[in-house]
């Protein structure tokens, strides 16, 4: 006898209707485009065709969602073997948009929209953006980067597929965008979580109440975060804030996406697959239980991504969202099942920065990587110990090795980090081997 | 003419030079000369020790990273333009002073300056057809 409006399809924001799908209908769908991609992927993909082949598979052996099992995994060092363009299943004629990430070895990792892929971003955004209760007549601003990074176009095309303003701020300067937030009347933000944190410290300083600025919604996303974050950044901020979900590989922010009753992420699942698998084995897991997300795109044309490990952590969520959507949902992500550091919204590994030291000094010193939070903003310290090949007796010689680390760093991670030069074997090592991280981001 | 130094790298932070000192210390090596070189974060400590190669081994035995650099020790009067005379010698070659510093001499009125030269080989001959003294190992380092 439920009389709550949200649960009825009928009421929703006319482009959210996809979202509350008939469950049946749903998996039905969903069935009709996993065989669809598959296909395409056999046919236009060699490394999709070579992998189903050595299995012996054909793309009609999928008769049900359950024999996704019997797809083979991809993963990211494929991307980056098939650099550039190697698992595009569009002709270049088709694709309209290239993408880029920061790749483990000085490569990017490239990914590949077609008119429809984009037009499908879009609509996945807005739904994104319309489960946060955004609607035409809301002001967006976008504090993601634009560029090669999915974030700021991601963002702006789906802020507008709803019919909101977008206020294209793209990322930093930090003055400029409260002023932007309230000479404008910016109703909503789109950043990472940690960038907003900064945001509000900025607001302090500068004497600015966010409190009383027009600012309702914030939706945040690129990097993980906490409930304890939320909690603070609401208290600070007096805004609602939300966890959205995406990664380029896939298609970018927009893979999932809380509603305002904020108990998980909403997988738009008429588009992107979800499975949660034991991340050492590769087995399935059943719903309720933590475990690497893997993705399988439905719908995507020029880059379909089969049973994609991302891995992020996570599970998928039992029972149903009272707000009537049908989309399952996955926990907040928590952790990461490899080595991968998420600063500042920036994919970052440690085998980069032990490249980026190797070829420039021709040694691999011993390093550490210091995560701290100054002010909301994610910084990070390279320390590395100074071996007898790299120490010289002249301050000028030492301070040009300093800055050649620095400016090596820079390139490669494509972020801002401090270098600093310590003395031999003072890194602490456990068990012969020097941990590698230290993060001390507490949120 | 040359005369061994031992250079470490040492962060700039307290404690930092003690540790080394005391090793030192403990086996008897003295030090004859010292000089910090230091930015913000870290620094170089120059020494000159009655015996280089024992106190490296020892330093490097601990984990630290030292290196021997072959400097030049100049005798000079202790008065007004004692260091110009060194100079002078010097002006009008390609030799640069990479860095220098100096300490006065317990026996007597003069001080030693310690250099390193971009071309130690080069600066030797000139500095000794001007007269300028030099001052050998054995005797700097003698106690």
């Amino acid at each position: 006898m439920s009389t709550n409006l949200e649960t009825s399809s009928a009421d929703c924001y006319p482009l959210s209707v996809p979202d509350y799908t008939p469950l049946d209908e749903l998996r039905d769908l969903q069935l009709k485009r996993m065989q669809a991609v598959v296909t395409r992927a056999w046919q236009h993909v060699e490394l999709f065709r070579s992998r189903m082949d050595e299995r012996g598979l054909k793309p009609e052996d999928i008769r049900s969602l359950d024999d996704v099992k019997k797809l083979p995994f991809t993963q990211k060092s494929d991307l980056r073997d098939t650099y550039p363009f190697g698992l595009f299943a569009s002709p270049m004629k088709d694709v309209v948009r290239l993408h880029a990430s920061s790749g483990t070895t000085g490569k990017p990792i490239v990914v590949a929209y077609t008119q429809e892929d984009v037009d499908v971003w879009s609509s996945v955004l807005a739904r994104a953006l319309a489960g946060c209760g955004l609607r035409r007549g809301d002001i967006v601003q976008v504090a993601y980067g634009y560029g090669l990074f999915t974030g700021g176009l991601g963002a702006h095309y789906g802020a507008e597929a709803l019919g909101a303003t977008v206020v294209p701020a793209s990322g930093g300067h930090a003055d400029r965008q409260l002023m932007l937030m309230r000479d404008f009347g910016v109703t909503a933000m789109c950043c990472t979580p940690t960038y907003f944190l900064h945001l509000i410290d900025r607001a302090a300083e500068l004497g600015i109440d966010m409190k009383k600025l027009p600012l309702r919604a914030g939706v945040f996303g690129a990097e993980p975060w906490t409930q304890s974050m939320r909690e603070y950044i609401q208290k600070m901020s007096s805004i609602e804030a939300f966890d959205i979900y995406g990664l380029s590989e896939i298609i970018g922010p927009g893979v999932g996406c809380e509603c305002r009753r904020h108990n998980g992420l909403h997988i738009f699942e008429d588009h992107f697959y979800p499975e949660i698998v034991d991340p050492e084995t590769g087995e399935p897991l059943p719903d309720g239980t933590e475990g690497e997300l893997v993705l399988t795109t439905l719908s995507k044309q020029a880059m379909p991504m089969i049973r994609y490990r991302t891995h992020d952590m996570t599970s998928i969520l039992t029972g149903t969202c009272p707000c009537g959507r049908t989309l399952r949902r996955i926990d907040r992500i928590g952790r990461r099942s490899d080595d991968m550091l998420i600063i500042r919204g920036v994919n970052v590994f440690p085998s980069q920065i032990e490249t980026a030291l190797l070829e420039t000094e021709g040694t691999l010193p011993h390093y550490q990587i210091l995560l701290t939070r100054v002010s909301g903003l994610d910084q990070m310290e390279v320390q590395v110990e100074v071996t007898p090949q790299m120490f010289n007796d002249k301050i000028g010689a030492l301070q040009e090795l300093h800055q050649r680390l620095q400016g090596a760093l820079d390139r490669v991670l494509g972020i801002r980090v401090r270098v600093s030069l310590v003395e031999a074997h003072t890194i602490e090592r456990s068990e012969g081997k020097a941990k590698r991280v230290i993060d001390r981001r507490t949120s | 003419m040359k005369i061994q130094q031992i250079s470490l790298f040492a962060e700039n932070k307290p404690g930092h030079i003690l540790a080394p000192m005391r090793l030192l210390s403990k086996e008897g090596i003295g030090i004859r000369s010292l000089y910090l070189a230091d930015t913000q974060e870290y620094g170089i400590l120059r020494m000159l020790v009655a015996d280089c190669r024992k106190a490296v081994a020892l330093l490097e035995a601990n984990g630290y990273v030292a290196k021997v650099t072959e400097v030049v020790a100049v005798e000079v009067e202790d008065r007004p333009g004692g260091m110009t005379d060194v100079l002078e010698a010097l002006d009008g070659s390609d030799i640069n002073i990479d860095y220098m510093y100096a300490f006065p001499y317990v026996h007597g009125d003069e001080a030693i300056l310690i250099f390193r030269f971009s071309d130690p080989d080069a600066a030797i001959e000139r500095l000794q057809s001007a007269g300028i003294n030099l001052v050998a190992s054995e005797e700097l380092l003698r106690k």
